[in-house]
């Protein structure tokens, strides 16, 4: 199966970065989740959780808040204003 | 001529104390430059995709967004000038003042308005000094700079940016900062920031061409977003690389700081011992001088 290439990045620094099975976060329209093959799409983030379910291990969870990510031929890029792993 | 030798003891006391204050400032720059470069390096990838969806955003659509569009006759722009807030970096900031000297003159003849924005008290002080105006200065923290006092002056200047131009509005910005080569090439350079001009495709050069996206909400919005951001972003990396340009112009000004200290000294010892000799010579010889008239006496 398809994976995809997720990076996370706040305005400082990479939060975190690997392959992943799906995506959901929260857009301003409302909640949005990416499985490979999704139609390249640029949205503005809202203040929420960002869940990803990387290939392996746990899901990684992070609160994200300010702006936007982009998806494009499954390489998701979540660019955020302020970008904090959950570590629970 | 013993005063003549305490003179130079003094002189060798004080410069080498000076010599140890110079010693630390140059480690400490040093040590802080490799965390300076490692926190640029850390904001790149947000610049990366930043820039690269903003482009991508610009390319597939023909919106005339503000921060995009070019006025016609551009009558006032705004300069941001970065320099440092403390000294002891040899000519770091007299560079950068020196470039944006240049330009506020190439942009007079071009009959546009100037208004600074200064960042770095040096900045500041060379303006209060002249006497000259300026909108608006932030100080502190020019060598460890903070995200949000780069989102803080990105806003000013967009906003500046977007009132009508009739308004005291803006029509264009430019940054002038310097450029981190490397540890000893450093070069201020000058950046127009606004109306933003797309020509950064090298970057996008490897990549297959940009797909063509789902905006969500509309492409406006979506550019509304994105674009003080960018120009934040591009603040950001401009302040951190300053940052690290000062602490390098730092450690080599405090180093030839350090070296020139050690030759005095060197002089000096010289200077002290030749006193020292000469007054021993002329002991010996009023010596003798007074033993011979005794003896002929």
């Amino acid at each position: 199966m398809a994976e995809l290439d997720v990076q996370v990045v706040a305005s400082d620094h990479a939060v975190w970065s690997g392959a992943a099975k799906s995506v959901r976060g929260r857009t301003v329209e409302g909640d949005i989740g990416i499985l490979p093959g999704h139609t390249p799409v640029l949205s503005l983030l809202a203040e929420g959780d960002l869940v990803i379910n990387p290939v392996e291990g746990a899901p990684v969870r992070a609160r994200v808040s300010g702006g936007f990510f982009s998806v494009d031929s499954d390489q998701v890029t979540i660019v955020a204003d302020k970008a904090e792993l959950d570590e629970s | 001529m013993g005063a003549q030798i305490r003179v130079y003891r003094q002189k060798i006391a004080s410069t080498s104390s000076m010599k140890k204050i110079f010693k630390a400032m140059e480690l400490i720059a040093t040590s802080r430059i490799g965390k300076a470069r490692s926190r640029a390096r850390a904001a790149s990838p947000y610049a990366d995709a930043i820039t690269r969806a903003v482009s991508a955003v610009a390319s597939q659509n023909d919106i005339d967004h503000v921060l995009t569009t070019k006025v016609e006759n551009p009558t006032r722009a705004a300069v941001l000038i970065l320099t440092s807030d403390r000294g002891l970096a040899g000519a770091y900031s007299t560079n950068v003042l020196k470039r944006g000297e240049a330009l506020t003159k190439r942009l007079r003849e071009d009959g546009k308005e100037i208004r600074p924005y200064l960042y770095g008290r040096k900045a500041q002080a060379f303006y209060d000094f002249r006497e000259r105006e300026y909108d608006q200065v932030w100080t502190g923290n020019t060598d460890a700079p903070e995200v949000d006092r780069a989102q803080e002056i990105g806003r000013t200047l967009v906003d500046r940016f977007l009132q009508p131009t009739e308004e005291g509005g803006v029509d264009e910005l430019y940054l002038v900062y310097t450029e981190f080569q490397s540890m000893v090439k450093q070069e201020p350079v000058v950046r127009r920031l606004l109306p933003l001009a797309f020509v950064e495709q090298d970057a996008d050069a490897k990549h297959e061409p940009t797909p063509l996206y789902d905006f969500e909400p509309a492409a406006e919005e979506v550019l509304d977003a994105l674009l003080p951001r960018y120009i934040e972003s591009k603040i950001f990396a401009a302040m951190l690389e300053a940052s690290a340009s000062e602490l390098a112009a730092r450690q080599r000004a405090m180093k030839s700081a350090a070296d020139n200290a050690d030759d005095l000294i060197k002089k000096y010892t010289l200077l002290r011992n030749n006193a020292r000799q000469a007054e021993i010579t002329q002991e010996l010889s009023e010596l003798i001088a007074g033993a011979d008239a005794l003896a002929a006496s």
